[in-house]
């Protein structure tokens, strides 16, 4: 009866497994980092591209390339691409660079002046896909009058404006004429940083190979390799059976490997905190008393130790207490002080309900609390906001939606907020406590209003001296502390597991964003492994 | 002569094949046609700002104008029809379009992952099917027998957990305390490219998680029809002429068992893809998975439209041939009615 099917079932089953491992023919096989003296990284978030007019890296710390200036481990402005510090006119407005010579791209291409200006007109081109022209609004244009000199021109005076040179520069021989957005640059970058891209396997891998002629010093590594491993479980895993030589985790999960031979955790501070936004336009968070109340009643220690696993700290303001900013007189107890919390509420005319909750005019003190529902931290720290606001007689009913359910609602439902920089206090905190934002999507979603927090935010952007910088913020944190838009609740730890063998790690504080740029490796190029 | 009548009448059964692929070919336009309109409908139902996903975190920092200028860029705020209009164009000049989630063409998206997804789905699926017909059919002859009662009860076990459940636990015990197999990637992470050899050692544990996560119900499926068909008329009558069991077995009970069977595999591939999603993100391998959720999450229409696309044109070939080997094993189908 001719072939058995079972037979014709299984050619065709082989034929077509063919075909698809033809269609999945290795990517190109190239040569590289790869061996010993390789440190390998494993880490959650993965950015879109490689291009610094794009966003990747603009912090610093981007591994492929330089800024004109960078930042050391205590995130002091250090010259880097510029031979010092760039200068800045007494009318704050202008701001002139001189570069460092005999620096060198990877593809053997000297760095000019010119490299310079089409990096930062790259990012001012409306044509260009780049969320960093907002960051860049004081910039009205950038020249070279010689080849080893760059001169930005400010539409007005920007004291932090130096903060704004970290951005890596990309050579404009490898991007001028072509479409930015869609450059095949993106995904093979070329820069001038300790590290040249081998290649990049989005979902998999970053490969980085060691720049033998960095102008810093040749990296004490052959190379690097950033593995994208995106479930926190997964990574723990693979980090446990050995895979990678330092790995971001959760702290429950890092703290699994705290009694782990071979193994150290590594607690990083950073300046991104976790908050509760509430907003003006709902009559019980927009007064005053309810969140004062609630300032003092939330027990930021608990937090700390209970849901962070003591990878925290207690938050008061947007401006973290390792910054030179930092006002600590304006900070409160790390632990609730419900006492306080009942007394401003009766003095404000919230009595006691019958079923416990206060009531002001027929009004019961009660709210919504939204949470992105993918985030269990924030979750967490909803639930511990709701109990301890109960325990004052406030009834909070946490809400976990998606953004775009969240979005809408912001002006008149409290939200569970994170961000933060720990660069310069104007960065953030302009926008989301400056009355001109008010309702303007994430910039002020509450529409918190105060004459005082609008001037001292002004006079921290247009004062060039540093002493009446730090003057202009204690007022700000001190007015945040008497209105409370938000109630500040923790900055967290960011969490890593290192190897023991691997040498050379130097933590430092770190911003809201962190991934292959700007991580505890962001000085990887100084890291060794015994083997 | 016998072999050559029989030849023949095959070929009298699968004479209307090419009537039916161009038939068939004829109805997929207008499927596809209506699954990319559902697609960008859906799509511009979704309340997601793409340009607010693709700036992350940076939304923080980014002021309307700046996102304007984005969305403007991409024509995402243009009227639907003409975004779908713009779409079918480029399409019919062999042009994906723009991914805006992966900042990539989308056609490069699909090069550099769908071969990947294939690879798992294709492997994991000739491994369900040669592993379900087997130990179905063994244990339908043994029915109540040891093996009959292992199968099924391990069957109800397996499909009653969550393949990302199975995936970490078999990590856990294949990777970590016995250290036999990698734990994920593609690939070891300081290799220098895809050499076959590595990437079939890193896909022994993906492949083998999402058989065992399929496999119960194509299981229990051919043991079931096996058991049934064993009492069948021509079966008893094979047996009755003395034929050997394990002929009757394979070459009669089986082959009957195998034509409902064929339309089990034809209707469960859309499930099998739907766990190599999971099986992707467990084990960390560079698939359409990922990138698919993410697409969705970021209102990304070409990629969606695309991936959407693609799986609707496997679900259809698959069809097709389930027909046509139908036709090809059972002759009282025609294909030229």
């Amino acid at each position: 009866m001719g072939t058995p099917l079972s037979t014709r079932a299984a050619i065709l089953a082989v034929a077509a497994l063919m075909a698809t491992a033809g269609c999945s023919s290795p990517a190109a096989t190239s040569s590289g980092a790869g061996g010993a003296g390789t440190i390998v990284v494993a880490t959650a978030g993965e950015p879109d591209t490689l291009n610094p007019v794009l966003n990747y890296g603009v912090d610093g710390g981007s591994l492929i390339f330089d800024g004109l200036v960078t930042r050391d481990a205590g995130n002091r402005l250090v010259p880097a691409l510029a031979r010092e510090l760039p200068t800045v006119s007494p009318d704050g407005r202008s701001v002139t660079a001189t570069l460092r010579e005999g620096v060198r791209f990877h593809d053997g291409s000297p760095l000019t002046a010119q490299d310079v200006v089409f990096t930062y007109q790259a990012v001012l081109d409306p044509k260009v896909d780049s969320t960093l022209r907002s960051d860049l609004d004081m910039l009205a244009s950038v020249v070279a009058p010689d080849p080893s000199t760059v001169v930005f021109r400010l539409k007005y005076a920007y004291a932090p404006f130096l903060q704004r040179l970290t951005l890596g520069i990309v050579p404009a021989k490898a991007l001028a004429g072509q479409d930015i957005n869609q450059a095949g640059f993106n995904r093979k970058p070329v820069g001038t940083g300790p590290y040249r891209v081998t290649s990049w396997t989005p979902g998999d891998r970053l490969v980085l190979a060691a720049n033998e002629a960095y102008w810093g010093g040749r990296p004490a590594n052959s190379g690097v390799v950033v593995a994208f491993v995106a479930d926190d479980n997964v990574r723990a895993q693979r980090m446990r059976a050995g895979e990678f030589d330092a790995a971001e985790l959760a702290p429950k999960l890092a703290s699994g490997f705290d009694r782990q031979a071979g193994y150290r955790v590594e607690r990083v501070p950073t300046a991104d905190y976790r908050g509760v936004m509430l907003p003006m336009g709902n009559p019980v968070t927009g007064d005053v008393a309810v969140r004062r109340a609630l300032n003092a009643a939330v027990d930021r220690q608990a937090m700390v130790t209970g849901v962070l696993g003591g990878a925290g700290e207690p938050a008061h303001g947007p401006i973290p207490p390792s910054s030179e900013f930092a006002t600590p007189s304006a900070a409160g107890p790390a632990t609730a002080d419900p006492a306080a919390a009942t007394a401003a509420l009766d003095a404000a005319g919230w009595r006691p309900g019958a079923d416990g909750i206060r009531v002001r005019d027929g009004r019961p003190a009660a709210f919504t609390l939204m949470y992105p529902a993918t985030d269990s931290l924030r979750k967490e720290l909803a639930l511990a906001v709701t109990a301890d606001a109960k325990k004052i007689g406030i009834r909070i009913t946490p809400e976990g939606l998606t953004w775009d359910a969240i979005t809408p609602r912001m002006r008149t439902d409290a939200l569970i907020m994170g961000y933060g920089t720990p660069y310069d206090p104007d960065f953030v905190s302009y926008k989301l406590f400056g009355s001109a934002f008010a309702g303007q999507g994430f910039f002020n979603p509450g529409s918190y209003r105060s004459p005082v927090v609008d001037k001292a935010l002004q006079d921290g952007r247009d004062t060039a001296d540093p002493a009446g910088r730090k003057a202009a913020y204690a007022l700000f944190q001190q007015q945040l502390a008497t209105d409370v838009p938000w109630v500040f609740l923790t900055y967290l730890k960011h969490t890593y597991v290192v190897k023991e063998a691997v040498a050379g790690v130097t933590p430092r504080v770190e911003p809201h964003e962190h991934d292959v740029a700007n991580s505890l490796w962001w000085n990887i190029h100084t890291w060794t492994k015994a083997s | 002569m016998t072999p050559t009548a029989a030849t023949l009448a095959r070929r009298r059964r699968l004479a209307g094949a090419g009537a039916v692929v161009r038939r068939r070919l004829l109805v997929a336009v207008p499927v596809l046609a209506a699954t990319s309109v559902g697609m960008f409908v859906l799509g511009a139902a979704s309340p997601i700002d793409p340009a607010q996903q693709y700036a992350g975190a940076a939304a923080f920092t980014t002021s309307e104008e700046n996102l304007a200028q984005i969305r403007a860029n991409w024509g995402v705020d243009d009227p639907l029809p003409v975004q779908y209009a713009r779409w079918v164009g480029n399409l019919l000049r062999g042009d994906l379009g723009w991914s805006t989630s992966r900042h990539e063409p989308v056609a490069d998206v699909l090069a550099a992952r769908a071969g990947w997804t294939l690879l798992l789905v294709g492997a994991a699926l000739a491994l369900v099917l040669a592993a379900s017909l087997l130990l179905g059919t063994v244990a339908a002859y043994r029915r109540g027998g040891w093996l009959d009662r292992a199968v099924r009860a391990g069957a109800y076990a397996v499909q009653s957990m969550p393949v990302f459940w199975l995936g970490l636990a078999a990590i856990a015990v294949f990777a970590l305390a016995l250290g036999w197999l990698p734990a994920g990637g593609l690939t070891d992470v300081t290799a220098t490219g895809t050499e076959p050899a590595d990437v079939a050692r890193h896909l022994v544990l993906p492949v083998t998680v999402l058989a065992i996560s399929q496999a119960p119900w194509f299981v229990l499926f051919v043991r079931d029809t096996v058991a049934e068909s064993l009492r069948d008329d021509h079966v008893l009558a094979a047996r009755a002429r003395g034929l050997p069991g394990r002929t009757v077995l394979f070459g009669h009970a089986l082959r009957t068992a195998l034509l409902p069977f064929l339309t089990l595999v034809g209707t469960h591939l859309p499930e099998l893809v739907g766990g190599a999603v999971l099986v992707e993100t467990v084990f960390s391998l560079p698939g359409l998975g990922a990138v698919t959720v993410q697409a969705a999450l970021g209102s990304d229409f070409p990629l969606l439209a695309a991936t959407t696309l693609a799986t609707t044109v496997v679900v259809l070939t698959a069809n097709l041939l389930t027909d046509l080997a139908y036709a090809a094993a059972d002759p009282r189908v025609r294909l030229d009615d």
